[in-house]
């Protein structure tokens, strides 16, 4: 055998000749379509500068991992998606997560709230309490977070249109507890761009969408320093159909319209990028999603420092909380879902997550019960606990393959950045619905590779047997969009109508003028407005978004 | 019905959901399939889709719900449908909804809910064998 690179590559030619040539087998490819290789070698990494291109994790570029020690100095915040019905029923689960090991809360609110209308507006018939937790006021968030002790706990909140209003509610309800806005930890959503284009749970213009979370950047980089102010996200892109490489770049160009936003609101690019953090959607396809994260990492640093010269290090680190793939859960034979969450999650820690949310197994069919969100939690732990995966940074590092993987996704996820560039931005190539085609187009030729069978679903198109209908699944108690209503009645008696009254007066001349939205937003909230009437004075002012479809 | 005319069909989101992935495939699939798809966009009151049904003229209507307010929206349409005497359209319902609840969504006249994952071409033949 002869040494060295030249000689590996005509080595590996003669075992192409000489060995592999005497077997017939399949093709693959990756899930954007390029083909992967039989056997990756030395050779696939001759591209790859160890130093300038991987380099030591918690420094540029950070492709190993945004801290140095990764899971050995800390694990990743365990963090399950949670919330239906009331408030009350919201907080027992967040209680009872908490009890199992859990150590960050995440917010699901109904989609009433995520659309600021209140229980009682005609729009929010049969949706209270459905897909999260109703919350019309300061009221219902006290009762959310009753005895959960915010100065400890960190809280992530599905929120994005009316962001700027559930965060003041958090703030306020924080100070009721004596705990000072700079020890509060958390996120926001606060992504509004992927609400027009695959999400739906949009109320205003793209202007004024971004001044409320330009306003959001400026007000938290003075007041709650700790505070992540915007939750940059693909995940959903790749729910409606995205590829893995799809939902990096459309994310990244959503991302960009954001810095940007921020630079022309007057904003040094250091004083928010360090609090900007992201969501994702950890797929099937193992070594695909791990060399996404670790492209996205490298990929993030370098637009940062060089394209918006962004100088703290801060800055520069994509730091990123994930889900496992509601879209890849079946409704059949739903136990098989366990062994594909466990999958997924294993995949997001090989990938670096710094937050984790397991999908529960009976998802394709109802909200998680306490037992299935339990297992799903559990699956965390023993990967933290049991695998040994955590017991060295970045294992799958040096890996032919996932480096040249993650080198591959990179120029894919740059080659749609300089398209959406040349359209003018994400914002541009929304309102030309080019992201929107483009997810569509994906997510039909999946639904036609499942039919076809040339993608296999266990259990779906393969594999299927005769089941009976799945017993025990979580039903939301069908009272709670009266038990909301009857609350409201008595909030708008009990209140002093009087500050409410003025306190919005005060938050549409902040509104029709150009300052910053958040301290008349927190008054509003403290007199007890609700939701709706917040986000009515803000319709009011700013008007709607009109969305369009097309197929 | 006249073999002249193609199969019209309407793709509908109501309600707040805006998971419209499996409707906007749905939607290409019968549109792929030879027949006139016509897709409302996600957040519909039921008085926005019957009136896009009457004016649209359809065959079937397809309604597309994984929020779980099936239970107000579902009786809430079909109760315009018969005001206005569209009761010779095709209802169908799809989207995440517990078995539990179908009898009584079929006892209102809702001929088949369809699950995730099913494969299009059964939607295909249900449709043509039943308007």
């Amino acid at each position: 055998m002869k040494k060295g690179t030249q000689n590996i590559k005509e080595e590996e030619e003669r075992w192409k000749k000489d060995c592999l040539g005497k077997y017939t087998f399949k093709k693959s490819e990756t899930d954007w379509g390029m083909e992967i290789k039989t056997l990756y070698t030395q050779n696939d990494i001759q591209e790859i500068d160890y130093l300038e291109d991987i380099g030591f994790p918690g420094e540029y570029p950070f492709t190993r991992g945004v801290h140095p020690s990764m899971y050995l100095g800390r694990l990743w915040t365990m963090r399950q998606y949670s919330g239906y019905g009331t408030a009350e029923e919201t907080n027992t689960r967040y209680k009872y997560l908490l009890e199992q090991g859990q150590t960050g809360l995440s917010v699901a609110f109904d989609l009433p709230t995520q659309i600021g209308y209140d229980s009682d507006h005609p729009l929010s018939q049969g949706e209270v309490g459905k897909v999260g937790v109703a919350v019309d006021s300061l009221a219902d968030m006290e009762i959310l977070f009753d005895k959960l002790p915010l100065d400890r706990l960190s809280t992530s909140m599905t929120i994005n249109a009316p962001a700027a209003i559930l965060l003041a509610m958090y703030l306020a309800v924080a100070e009721k507890q004596g705990v000072e806005p700079e020890k509060l930890n958390g996120t926001i959503q606060n992504d509004i761009l992927k609400e027009y284009t695959v999400r739906g749970t949009y109320i205003f213009p793209v202007g004024p969408s971004l001044r409320l979370i330009t306003n959001v950047f400026e007000y938290c980089s003075k007041n709650v320093p700790k505070w992540n102010t915007i939750n940059i996200a693909g995940y959903h892109m790749r729910e409606a159909g995205a590829t893995a490489v799809q939902e990096i770049a459309f994310t990244f160009a959503d991302a960009i319209e954001y810095v940007n936003a921020g630079i022309n609101a007057g904003l040094d690019v250091d004083e928010f990028a360090p609090r900007i953090s992201w969501i994702f959607n950890t797929h099937n396809n193992f070594f695909e999603e791990i060399a996404k994260y670790r492209a996205a990492r490298r990929l993030w640093a370098k637009l940062m420092k060089h394209r918006f010269g962004a100088k703290n290090p801060k800055s520069w680190m994509f730091r990123f909380h994930t889900q496992t793939a509601g879209s890849a859960l079946t409704a059949q034979q739903p136990l098989n879902n366990v062994v594909r969450v466990a999958f997924q999650t294993l995949a997001a820690v090989l990938g670096g997550a710094q937050s984790l949310a397991s999908c529960s197994f009976d998802e394709a069919l109802a909200l998680p019960t306490e037992e299935s969100v339990r297992l799903s939690l559990r699956t965390q732990q023993l990967i933290a606990h049991e695998l040994g995966v955590t017991e060295t940074v970045d294992p799958m590092g040096g890996s032919f393959y996932i480096e040249n993987l993650t080198k591959r996704m990179e120029e894919e996820i740059v080659s749609y950045i300089d398209k959406i560039d040349q359209m003018g931005g994400a914002a541009a190539a929304i309102e030309k619905g080019y992201i929107q085609q483009e997810i569509q187009e994906s997510a039909y030729l999946n639904q036609k590779d499942v039919e076809s069978g040339k993608k296999v679903v266990v259990g779906v198109n393969k594999y299927q047997v005769e089941e009976t209908s799945p017993q025990g699944l979580l039903k939301v108690d069908p009272s709670v969009g009266e038990i909301q209503v009857e609350k409201l009645k008595n909030l708008k008696v009990t209140r002093d109508n009087v500050r409410v009254e003025s306190a919005l007066t005060e938050l549409k001349k902040a509104a029709e003028g150009d300052g910053n939205l958040m301290p008349p937003i927190i008054e509003s909230v403290k007199t007890y407005a609700t939701l709706g009437e917040i986000c009515g004075v803000l319709r009011g002012v700013f008007g709607e978004y009109e969305g369009t479809s097309s197929i | 019905m006249n073999q002249d005319r193609k199969i019209r069909v309407m793709v509908a989101k109501p309600g707040l959901d805006g998971h419209d992935r499996g409707a906007k495939v749905i939607a290409r699939a019968l549109r792929d399939s030879g027949m006139e798809v016509i897709y409302t966009g996600i957040r519909q009151t039921p008085e926005q889709i019957v009136e896009a049904a009457l004016q649209e003229d359809v065959n079937a209507l397809l309604l597309s719900i994984l929020s779980g307010a099936h239970g107000f929206l579902f009786p809430r349409i079909m109760e315009l449908l018969k005001e206005k005497g569209l009761t010779d359209i095709l209802v169908l319902g799809g989207g995440i909804i517990p078995e539990e609840d179908i009898p009584e969504l079929k006892a209102l006249g809702i001929s088949e809910i369809f699950g995730p994952g099913m494969a299009s071409e059964i939607l295909i033949n249900y449709i043509r064998e039943n308007i």
